[in-house]
């Protein structure tokens, strides 16, 4: 497979160097091999200390693993980046008014635009939900957009991520670590911070509060606790908004309200940012066997006592099958031609469709419909013939399971790799938080598959981070 | 804070003094295993500081010999033993993961730092030599956590707990690093008073890094009588009872003044306190100086207890 044919975020084809790379092109050229590599020896360093790990599922020997850094950033010009979050913010406020629409009239149902089965027979939707009105009609309000780039006007978005995403803590820990790694080329490019993110959150939070509420909310993190394999997340993200990191049986229910368990008795809670599954949310109204929920907690927020953030039911929104349907959303609520563009889909469950896919597997991309983080997932071009001839299988035996993409030509960025610096695919997830406004923290997370050729960026399967550099003007 | 949290932090506390002063036990019985010409290899002074640690019955299920290796490895590196240092270091390191949120990032990196180090390290390559060495490297890390504590966390409520942890399982290790001289026997009682008597105890006073200070304090030769004085009674002494005691109570008051309401347990605090600060030796020596710490730690436990139930952990 020859590099050439993908689109480098630093380099043109004719391999000189995009403009907004400029001044770190000059800057890796002049860094000797053995620097690059003391600064990611650094960088690990670092890392490890500060105890940023992620727990790998199916991974028994250690528990622990870092997420590999790699030390040349990722570059967005101020332009690119002021269309990427027109496109971004154009993309949250039509999936939050589809969701209030399904959880209410259903208009678009009602309209034929999407079709009825699709939504009510979906294990994405939450019929819980129905008429609930969350504080600001808001459903989502965290959001990690996954875009991919293959050209240099050509942005796609793979998925929108609508239910619990995480990585934002790379996001701020990975330009912690390069403003201290290389402190002098923030000091010749004018980098967008990202250190606002925490104080938008609690902003966000706050916003959304119960109606009820009087005063300043008492804020808290709900997580499944710490062998979660996003437990450093959780803790980091209480810790930078000064909100308590709760478990389950942290908190309890008592009259349609809200409290947690202080060393001075109860404590009434108001905003609950879960970093739980909804279906773990509260064994009374979901799974029965959840240890990690709270019982009544969906009865206190049916009541109007307490904020879920993010709503339970968002995952019909981000649903692989329903994302084909994202620009006739957008089309239908907001009147306008989408911004960012849709990776084409096919359909497994109409016969020319599926029989197409199964006679071009080696070239396009196959997802379980409800899979997420890389798993169980076919990559065409990196397939063996037997994997193909196992997901062709899959395929046939449920063709509603999956969704079948073409394989994208990921950009490529350079990395600093064991063979020298070499061009690595990446992705981008820029986070986004939904209150009172719209707030877009500039850049995002940016994860590169370090695997030569590869084109899976998940940190579950050997991908890396970057720091993400918007550039001001 | 969450009455979890404040039992995150106190067993923090308690699980980082705890490996150090299990450290300090080994140091005592290592030192004194020295000294012995045994037979078959055999220690009884080892034999001695297992029973202080109540570690006895966990290791002779495993062990049969009692030698420096099989001992060293059991206090240090042995999962099976709750108390082993390894054991300790895990504990610390998960509660202070759970409370993240409450501690400050120098005493994250610190426990975290120190757990990497010492789960990466191969027992064979400590336990001949470098032992000592390597018990002294595990007393620094402890130093430089209680640092970070001290230098960097808020004094809220969650200091307070961290600290009244961390000097219970003080006195309760103190206590027992003076009861292994109970379990050490001489081998005639005309010995009382002897060279071997007195290097025992001096031992004792190492352990508690005390040797020098207590020169300082009573300009005067060792002797059972000072240094039993020197660990239980002596204000000035950061490791002594009377001391741990007396932080406990302050940490206490601390809380009930955070709080804005009295507390039972720090009652019971101060009633523990004023034993200590009005004891004398006499009452220890005529009591049995064991029986003297036998019955301390079982105050000492129950005022662990109290503080529980008192600030809701759970």
């Amino acid at each position: 497979m020859s590099e050439k044919k993908y689109f480098d975020e630093m380099l043109n084809a004719d391999g000189s160097v995009r403009d907004p790379y400029r001044i770190l092109a000059d800057w890796v050229q002049s860094q000797p091999k053995t620097a690059l590599k003391q600064l990611a020896a650094d960088a690990e360093t670092i890392f490890r200390r500060l105890g940023i790990t992620f727990a790998v599922y199916g991974s028994n020997e250690s528990t622990e693993r870092l997420i590999p850094f790699d030390v040349i950033p990722r570059v967005i010009s101020a332009n690119e980046w002021r269309r990427l979050e027109k496109g971004i913010e154009q993309r949250v406020k039509a999936l939050n008014m589809f969701l209030f629409d399904l959880y209410h009239n259903q208009d678009i149902i009602r309209a034929g635009r999407i079709p009825e089965k699709l939504i009510i027979q979906n294990e994405a939707f939450c019929p819980h939900m129905m008429g609930l009105n969350p504080p600001r009609g808001i459903y989502s309000h965290i959001i990690g957009v996954d875009i991919v780039r293959t050209g240099p006007d050509d942005f796609y978005v793979l998925e929108d991520n609508l239910r619990t995403p995480s990585g934002v803590s790379y996001m701020l820990e990975d330009r912690e670590a390069m403003m201290h790694l290389v402190p002098d080329l923030f000091h010749k490019l004018k980098v967008a911070p990202v250190e606002t993110y925490p104080e938008n959150l609690r902003r966000t939070l706050e916003s959304v509060a119960p109606d009820s509420c009087a005063g300043s909310p008492n804020i808290v993190v709900l997580t499944p606790g710490i062998y979660n394999s996003a437990y450093f997340e959780h803790s980091f993200l209480a810790d930078q908004m000064g909100a308590t990191l709760c478990e389950g049986h942290d908190l309890f229910v008592d009259n349609g309200k809200v409290y947690m368990r202080t060393t001075l008795g109860p404590e009434r809670v108001d905003v609950i940012y879960r970093r739980i599954d909804d279906d773990f949310l509260d064994p009374l109204t979901f799974r029965p066997d959840s240890m990690l929920g709270v019982p009544g907690l969906f009865d206190a927020y049916r009541a109007g006592n307490v904020t879920l953030v993010n709503a339970p039911g968002t995952g019909i929104a981000d649903d692989k099958a329903v994302y084909t349907y994202v620009p006739q959303i957008i089309e239908f609520y907001l009147g306008e031609k989408p911004i960012l563009k849709n990776v084409p889909t096919y359909n497994c469950t109409n016969v020319d469709e599926r029989a197409y896919v199964l006679d071009n597997l080696a070239e396009l991309v196959v997802k379980e419909v409800h899979g997420s983080g890389g798993y169980g997932m076919l990559v065409g071009p990196a397939s063996t013939k037997k994997q193909r001839a196992e997901f062709t299988e899959k395929i046939r035996a449920r063709p509603d399971n999956y969704i079948v993409q073409p394989t994208l030509a990921l950009s490529t960025c350079p990395t600093f790799t064991n063979a020298g610096i070499a061009p690595r695919h990446v992705d981008l997830r820029p986070f986004v938080l939904v209150g009172d406004q719209i707030r877009i923290t500039p850049g995002g997370l940016t994860r590169v598959a370090l695997k030569r050729g590869s084109l899976v960026v998940n940190s579950s399967q050997g991908g890396g981070t970057k720091d993400t550099w918007v550039l001001e003007d | 804070m969450l009455g979890r949290s404040a039992a995150n932090l106190f067993w923090m506390s308690r699980y980082v003094e705890r490996a150090e002063n299990m450290a300090r036990l080994l140091e005592v019985g290592y030192r004194m295993s020295l000294t012995e010409r045994g037979e078959d290899g055999t220690s009884e002074y080892l034999m001695s500081m297992l029973r202080a640690a109540e570690a006895e019955e966990g290791f002779a299920a495993k062990h049969e010999a009692v030698d420096v290796a099989s001992v060293a490895h059991y206090m240090l590196f042995d999962t099976d033993n709750p108390s082993s240092v390894k054991s300790c270091l895990f504990n610390a390191r998960t509660n202070a993961k759970s409370v993240r949120t409450e501690i400050t990032t120098d005493m994250w990196e610190s426990l975290n730092g120190t757990w990497l180090e010492f789960s990466q390290v191969q027992p064979r390559h400590v336990l001949g030599n470098k032992l000592p060495a390597f018990m002294q490297s595990i007393k620094q890390s402890s130093n430089q956590f209680r640092g970070a504590l001290l230098g960097t966390l808020m004094r809220t409520d969650g200091f307070a707990f961290a600290q009244a942890g961390g000097f219970i399982e003080r006195a309760d290790n103190t206590a027992r690093i003076l009861d292994v001289k109970y379990y050490v026997l001489l081998p005639r009682a005309s010995m009382v008073g002897g060279d071997v008597d007195i290097q025992q105890w001096t031992m004792i006073l190492r352990a508690a890094s005390a040797h020098r200070a207590y020169r300082h304090l009573y300009h005067d030769r060792y002797k059972a009588w000072n240094i039993a004085d020197f660990l239980i009674f002596r204000k000035e002494m950061p490791r002594s009872l009377a001391f741990c005691a007396t932080s406990i109570t302050a940490m206490l008051g601390m809380l009930d003044q955070i709080y804005g309401e009295p507390s039972s347990c720090h009652d019971d605090a101060i009633r523990m306190a004023q034993i200590l600060t009005t004891g004398t030796m006499d009452k220890v020596f005529s009591d049995g100086l064991h029986e003297y710490l036998m019955a301390f730690m079982d105050s000492n436990n129950r005022l662990s207890s109290a503080i529980s139930d008192n600030y809701n952990f759970y």
